[in-house]
C-alpha cells in the first residue's frame, strides 16, 4: 500500500499508522469565524495524554455589545491607564457585568390584559392557550371558534342575545389568566366560558352550582379536588385558596359542576368523606333553600 | 437590549453625565467618590478621591479633560480627568448640589444649599485655562429663592442661567446682572419640589422634572409651558433623547413597589414618552431602587440610569427602538 507523500490530501486515516513520520504532524487550527449569530467555531488538533490526535471544537459566541465608532479623542482615551481605586482591577473583575436578563421596552399594555400569562400551562389548559381560537364565539349563530360577532356571516338574521361581555378581546386575554394557575381571580362574567348557548343563563347557573368544600389538608390543591369531585360529574372550575406567603392551602376552596344534581350528589357523597386524614365539610357555597 | 450593570458605588447614585463624544460616563454617587467609566462596554477607567461628603454633581469640559464636581462637604472640585488628580477646590459655606461649564468652559455655575444662616445661592465662578491660575473668587453671587436649589444651567450662549428648586418655580436669570427675567408661571408649574433639569441638544427648550410625578417642557427663550409629562411616581431625573424625540423620566419611592415577583431584575423603570405626542411609549424595568439619575449618550443609542440600589445600567438600544411608532 503505497502512500502518495506528495498529495497529503489522499492520505486515508485508517493507512496512517504505517507511516510513522507523519504521525507528528497535526492539521492546522481551523477559525470558522463568527457568522450572522455571532458563533465562533475554533478546531484545533492536539495529542492527548495517551498519543492519541484528538480533535478539540470550542464553539464561542461572539457578541457585539455595541458599535462605537469612536472619534481619534475617544479612542486616545481607550489606552489611559486606569487611576484612583481601579488601579489593581483587572479585566475580569466583576464589577461590570453584563446583564443575565433581557430586559426590554416594554410598551404599555391596555388595563386588563396579562401578556406574562398567556403561556401554556397544560393539563387541560393548554386549550386555553391556543390563541384563543378556541373563545372565539360569536353570540348571532352561537358558533364557537370561528368568528366574532361583529364578523358573524349571519349577522341579520338574529340579533345578539345580551351584551353582557365588556370586551371580546379582555375576555380573551383574561380568560388565559385564571388559565396560568388561578394567579388572578377574574370573575367568571369575565372569562370567555366555552358554553353560551343560552347567554348568561349558563354562567350564572354554574355558579348557582358552586360547592364549598373545607377542611382541606395543608397540602391539597386544585388537582386533588378535581379529581375527588370529578366522578359526581362535569367539573367546570376548581379552585383552592392560597395562603401567598407560605403556598400551602388555607384549607378551603371552590369546584363548580356543570349540573346542579351532581353538585348535589356530590354533597351528598362527599360531606364527611374522609380525606387525607381530615374530615372534608362539603356544601353549597352559598346558602340555599332548595 | 442586555443593560451593562456597574456596580462600583456603594450607595445611591446622585447623578451621571456623559461626555461630549460620549465614549465616557461619570458617575456620581453619595459615597464621596466620583467614578468614570468607558461608556460602550462599562469598563471603569477610574476614580477620582478627595471628596469628604456625598458628590452631588459634576459636569465635564467638551474637551474631556477637566471635570468639575460638587459635594456635600461644602467644596467643588476641578480634576484631571485623565490622572484623577485634583486641580482646585472652590471653598463654600454650605453643600453644593449642581455644577456646570458654560459653553467654552470657561465659567461654571454652581448652586449651593441653605445652610444655617446662609440662603441657598446661585455661584458663577471663573475657570481659568491653566489651574494655577484659578482663584476663589465669584463671578456673581444670585440669591433669592428659597428652599435648595436643585439644578442650575446655562441658558443659550451662557446669556441667562435657568435655576429649579424646592419652591417648584423656575427662574432665568441674566448671567451678567443676576437680574432676575422671567419666573415660571405658578398656575401651570409645578407644584412641588424640582428635582431635575434637562436642557435639549440644541437648548432652544429644557425639560423639568418633579416630586409632583410631572415633567414639563418649556422654551427656553419665553419659559412658556409647552408640554407636560404625567406618571406614576415621583420624578427624580429626566433626559431628553438627542436622536429621537423621546423623553425618559425617572424616578420612584420605595414603598410603592412591594409585590412578589419572580423577576430578578427590580421593578423601577425609567419610563420613555412621546415629546411631542405625550404618549408614553414604554418603560425599562431592571433597578431594584428609585431611578435617581439618567443620561443619553450624545449619539442617543445608548443611555444609563443609576438608582437608589447603587447600581449603574448602561443600556445600548436594541435596532426596534429606532422603529417606534405610536
Amino acid at each position: 500500500m503505497a502512500i502518495d507523500k506528495n498529495e497529503p490530501s489522499k492520505l486515508r486515516w485508517g493507512e496512517l499508522e504505517e507511516d510513522d513520520d507523519l504521525d507528528f504532524l497535526l492539521p492546522p487550527k481551523e477559525v470558522i469565524g463568527p457568522d450572522e449569530n455571532g458563533i465562533k467555531k475554533v478546531i484545533e488538533y492536539r495529542f492527548n495524554d495517551e498519543g492519541n490526535k484528538v480533535k478539540i471544537t470550542t464553539t464561542t459566541r461572539v457578541r457585539k455589545l455595541a458599535k462605537a465608532r469612536l472619534s481619534k479623542r475617544a479612542l486616545e482615551r481607550r489606552n489611559w491607564d486606569k487611576f484612583g481605586d481601579a488601579v489593581r482591577e483587572d479585566v475580569g473583575s466583576r464589577l461590570t457585568m453584563v446583564s443575565t436578563e433581557e430586559i426590554l421596552l416594554e410598551r404599555p399594555r391596555a388595563p386588563g390584559t396579562k401578556p406574562e400569562e398567556a403561556k401554556a400551562s397544560g393539563d387541560g389548559l393548554a386549550q386555553l392557550s391556543k390563541g384563543g381560537a378556541v373563545l372565539m364565539v360569536c353570540r348571532t349563530c352561537g358558533k364557537k371558534g370561528d368568528h366574532w360577532t361583529s364578523k358573524c356571516p349571519y349577522k341579520d338574521l338574529a340579533a345578539p342575545v345580551e351584551s353582557f361581555v365588556d370586551k371580546p378581546a379582555a375576555a380573551e386575554t383574561s380568560a388565559a389568566a385564571p388559565g396560568a394557575g388561578k394567579g388572578a381571580y377574574v370573575p367568571p362574567s369575565m372569562r370567555a366560558n366555552a358554553e353560551r348557548t343560552t347567554g348568561s343563563d349558563m354562567r350564572r347557573r354554574n355558579d348557582e352550582n358552586s360547592v364549598r368544600v373545607t377542611n382541606l389538608s395543608e397540602d391539597t390543591r386544585e388537582a386533588d379536588l378535581h379529581e375527588l369531585f370529578r366522578s359526581f360529574g362535569a367539573v367546570t372550575r376548581v379552585y383552592v385558596a392560597m395562603d401567598q406567603k407560605t403556598g400551602t392551602s388555607r384549607g378551603f376552596g371552590f369546584v363548580n359542576f356543570v349540573n346542579r344534581e351532581d353538585a348535589q350528589r356530590a354533597i351528598n357523597k362527599l360531606n364527611g368523606y374522609g380525606y387525607d386524614n381530615l374530615i372534608l365539610r362539603v356544601e353549597w357555597a352559598t346558602p340555599r333553600t332548595n | 437590549m442586555r443593560p451593562i450593570l456597574m456596580k462600583g458605588h456603594e450607595r445611591p447614585l446622585t447623578f451621571l453625565k456623559y461626555n461630549r463624544d460620549g465614549d465616557l460616563l461619570f458617575s456620581c454617587a453619595k459615597d464621596h467618590t466620583p467614578t468614570v467609566w468607558f461608556a460602550d462596554n462599562g469598563e471603569r477607567l477610574g476614580t477620582y478621591r478627595g471628596h469628604n461628603g456625598a458628590v452631588w454633581t459634576c459636569d465635564v469640559s467638551r474637551d474631556s479633560m477637566r471635570l468639575i464636581t460638587g459635594s456635600a462637604d461644602q467644596t467643588v472640585k476641578l480634576w484631571n480627568v485623565q490622572k484623577g488628580t485634583q486641580l482646585y477646590t472652590f471653598n463654600f459655606g454650605s453643600p453644593a448640589r449642581s455644577v456646570e461649564f458654560a459653553i467654552g468652559d470657561k465659567l461654571a455655575v454652581i448652586t449651593t444649599d441653605p445652610f444655617m444662616e446662609l440662603t441657598s445661592a446661585i455661584h458663577v465662578k471663573r475657570i481659568a485655562g491653566d489651574s494655577t491660575e484659578q482663584t476663589e473668587e465669584s463671578v456673581l453671587v444670585i440669591k433669592g429663592p428659597q428652599g435648595r436649589i436643585n439644578r442650575a444651567v446655562w441658558g443659550p450662549l451662557n446669556r441667562t442661567i435657568i435655576s429649579a428648586g424646592e419652591d417648584a418655580v423656575i427662574r432665568i436669570w441674566d448671567s451678567e446682572t443676576g437680574k432676575l427675567l422671567k419666573e415660571s408661571d405658578k398656575e401651570s408649574g409645578h407644584k412641588k419640589t424640582i428635582t431635575s433639569l434637562t436642557k435639549a441638544a440644541d437648548g432652544s427648550h429644557f425639560l423639568s422634572g418633579s416630586l409632583d410625578k410631572s415633567a414639563k417642557l418649556w422654551d427656553t427663550r419665553t419659559l412658556t409651558l409647552i408640554k407636560t409629562y404625567s406618571t406614576e411616581r415621583p420624578v427624580n431625573a429626566v433626559a431628553m433623547s438627542p436622536l429621537l424625540d423621546h423623553v425618559v423620566l425617572g424616578g420612584g419611592q420605595d414603598a410603592s413597589a412591594v409585590t412578589t415577583t419572580d423577576h430578578r431584575a427590580g421593578k423601577f423603570e425609567a419610563k420613555f414618552y412621546e415629546k411631542i405626542l405625550q404618549e408614553e411609549i414604554g418603560g425599562v424595568k431592571g433597578h431594584f431602587g428609585p431611578i435617581n439619575a439618567l443620561a443619553f449618550n450624545p449619539d442617543g443609542k445608548s443611555f444609563s440610569s443609576g438608582g437608589e440600589d447603587g447600581y449603574v445600567r448602561l443600556h445600548h438600544f436594541d435596532p426596534d427602538y429606532f422603529n417606534i411608532k405610536i
